[in-house]
């Protein structure tokens, strides 16, 4: 099975971050097509028509989510949320250091079907080639009228502002976002309202993911239709699958949704160094609870089927762990990062990955008892659901399953601890 | 004691003038002085030292005048610019605090008040806006930043033995610490997105990777002669992972973003179509580095 390159079309043209390079590969026709040949009300139906689901996580859909927007002459933004910062996902950052056009391009499309007219690009602060390439970008757009007051002599206006963060793994939730672009301190807001009603600067938002947004221009070029003709009937159109670990090939894949697992890890990324067997695998990035190889290599590789499989797509990373890696470490890792990025906003949260750690660090050191055990995994369902954000269910979600997976080895580090572990 | 009543019959709920046992309220502070004169004396000496370690309370400073404060010309304008770009300007203090960390390399208490001054905030907001992220330092750091990612990922591919190389290569302490002379910072550092060059490090603010033993030697080497880090390892040559062209889909050559060289109406067809040949013979000859693989 080989890859299916919509957004990833002409990737490594030389150059093909120019504006030159990227209309004269047929770029910035489907924004003609949306400003000049049909009404916002036809954009916005054919995104709805398409299917399009958020590639940022959550997998809504993205033309449901625009129609969310009240109509209306106030200011309507439209955030694109860049601050990718999930361990194991860096789909965003290839699609826009190698096609910012396609994104800007989406932005502006996305911007008329939800009748926003200023938009922002929040990019994490770490991506500083990316964001220069990106501001480049925009102002080339500028030049050339595809953004600006007056987009195409329509009359529509359309801003668009790369903003860049400064490090926090909490802005990529949207009302954090938010918080965080207005200029505070990035912690999630409580909702409702969302943001479709009552987001930046108190103004009706749409908050859509860099992946999802460089759809938009193929939906609109070619029809909702044509769209559907890839993918699950459920999942329609290409995912770009970020797929690192203890693989060969370790990269961006964009795929059709629905296609076995297997051919991504073994196919396309190249299978295990060394052919070693692979113990398990996060199908959706760092927060997505872990599938075994042997119940997860089988399936389709697809919003539903993950879901049914008891974890989710997410963002579409998969982090692959050979039968070398001592889960109990892996489950440290993983709460560690949680850990650090938690904002310290909602006690379960704040509390249960403090703890988290902390009795995983006691497991390791081999200085636990077994109510440890017990009170982590506990711990780990406590967190679900009862936060404002799902930063917590988070860590919860892939340390509780792979307390729940891998009993054994957490039995054995109640033990003897990990004696190979590097740092506890 | 009595039993407890159903909620809406308790009742204290509709009248307080039932409460009779209640203890006594905890003391008002200036009771609470005079409690503390009666604790054994070597206690309240405790108190006082603890009291004298913290820093001195008082008003939080306010928005600072601007005839007061001496801002930078090219700084003041950057804020500006920045400011300019939103729709409020408190959205501006990212950007600002950006500034204040690029021209005196770390956010500095005055150069908080330069950007305070110029945005018409407190020190106090842009502070507390400072600490709340990763990537602005609030201690002076050396010269050069050297993130090296230690999370999932790059763990699996041994992220943890190059942050040690990094930090012994370049001197420091330990992570999270400036080389004595002030050239060179190494940190530690969550999820840096680039998991595909894993173990990876970011090194003023470019990716490189992947790593392999002897990288950070020579990345350091470079870095402290000032010639150009590890020319090899950017990410930024990197092409995409599945190679140059994936087999052709049908339903991909319909796609009319796919017909490059359509005619338009508007412009000389003829020349955008010579260009966009000589640009495709060209990228078949060239050949891009592919990584690490």
């Amino acid at each position: 099975m080989a890859e299916t390159r919509l957004l990833f079309r002409n990737v490594d043209e030389p150059d093909l971050a120019s504006i030159r390079t990227y209309r004269r590969l047929g770029g910035y026709e489907a924004i003609r097509k949306a400003f000049k040949e049909m009404e916002p009300e036809e954009v916005l139906n054919e995104l709805e028509a398409s299917g399009l689901r958020g590639r940022g996580g959550a997998g809504f859909s993205m033309g449901k989510k625009a129609s969310f927007l009240p109509r209306g002459d106030m200011d309507k933004f439209l955030c694109c949320n860049a601050d990718e910062s999930e361990p194991g996902a860096f789909k965003d950052r290839e699609l826009m250091q190698k096609n910012p056009h396609q994104l800007i391009e989406g932005i502006a499309i996305a911007a008329r079907a939800a009748g926003a007219n200023r938009c922002f690009i929040f990019i994490r602060g770490e991506y500083d080639l990316q964001g220069d390439i990106l501001d480049r970008a925009v102002e080339e757009a500028y030049e050339a009228g595809f953004l600006g007051l007056d987009v195409l002599g329509t009359g529509e206006q359309v801003e668009l502002v790369v903003h860049r963060g400064a490090g926090a793994y909490i802005c990529g939730e949207e009302t954090a976002l938010l918080d965080s672009l207005e200029g505070k301190r990035g912690n999630p807001r409580l909702k409702p309202p969302f943001p479709a009603v009552q987001g930046l600067y108190g103004g009706p938002t749409l908050i859509n993911n860099v992946e999802t947004l460089c759809n938009v221009p193929h939906v609109v070029a070619s029809g909702a239709d044509w769209f559907k003709s890839f993918g699950t009937e459920q999942s329609p159109g290409t995912k770009v699958v970020s797929v690192s670990g203890d693989v060969r090939k370790p990269g961006n894949y964009e795929v059709e949704l629905g296609i076995p697992v297997r051919k991504i890890i073994n196919g396309l990324a190249g299978g295990t160094v060394g052919r070693r067997k692979i113990k398990g695998f996060f199908p959706g990035g760092s927060s997505a609870p872990v599938l075994t190889g042997d119940e997860g290599l089988d399936l389709p590789f697809s919003f539903e089927a993950m879901a049914e499989a008891g974890s989710m797509l997410g963002s579409g990373s998969i982090i692959v762990f050979d039968e070398r890696t001592n889960v109990v470490e892996l489950a440290l890792r993983t709460a560690r990062f949680y850990h650090h990025e938690s904002c310290g906003k909602c006690t379960p949260c704040r509390e249960g990955t403090n703890w988290t750690v902390k009795m995983l660090e006691r497991m390791i050191r081999g200085e636990a008892t077994p109510i440890d055990l017990e009170t982590t995994a506990a711990v780990q369902t406590n967190i679900i659901g009862n936060c404002l954000c799902v930063l917590g269910d988070s860590m919860a979600m892939p340390v509780g399953s792979m307390i729940q997976k891998f009993r054994d080895e957490f039995d054995e580090a109640l033990e003897k601890g990990v004696p190979m572990a590097v740092a506890a | 004691m009595t039993p407890l009543l159903p909620k809406r019959e308790r009742p204290w709920q509709t009248d307080p003038g039932h409460i009779h046992d209640v203890p006594e309220p905890p003391p008002m502070p200036d009771e609470q002085e005079k409690v503390g004169t009666e604790l054994p004396a070597h206690e309240v000496e405790v108190l006082r030292v603890a009291g004298e370690a913290r820093p001195p309370h008082g008003d939080p400073a306010g928005v600072p005048e601007p005839s007061e404060v001496k801002v930078p010309r090219a700084l003041a304008q950057e804020i500006r610019r920045a400011i300019k770009r939103y729709p409020q300007k408190r959205s501006a203090a990212i950007p600002a605090l950006w500034a204040v960390q690029r021209r005196y390399g770390w956010c500095s208490p005055e150069g908080i008040v330069e950007a305070a001054a110029v945005m018409g905030v407190t020190p106090g907001y842009l502070q507390s806006v400072a600490s709340y992220y990763d990537l602005f330092q609030l201690e002076p750091q050396g010269e050069h930043r050297i993130h090296v990612c230690t999370n999932i990922s790059c763990w699996l591919r041994g992220g943890d033995g190059i942050l040690d190389d990094f930090v012994e290569a370049a001197g420091v302490e330990a992570s999270g610490h400036s080389s004595a002379d002030g050239k060179l910072f190494v940190r530690g550092f969550e999820c840096l997105g680039a998991c595909d060059i894993a173990p990876m490090a970011s090194i003023d603010e470019r990716y490189y990777g992947p790593l392999e033993d002897g990288d950070a030697v020579a990345a350091i080497e470079q870095l402290r002669a000032g010639t150009e880090v590890l020319p090899g390892k950017r990410l930024e040559d990197r092409g995409a992972a599945g190679g140059k062209r994936a087999p052709a889909d049908k339903r991909l050559t319909k796609h009319p973003l796919n017909k490059p060289k359509r005619p338009r109406p508007k412009r000389a067809s003829d020349g955008a179509g010579r260009s966009a040949r000589t640009a495709a013979a060209k990228s078949k000859r060239t050949s891009r580095p592919k990584g690490g693989r």
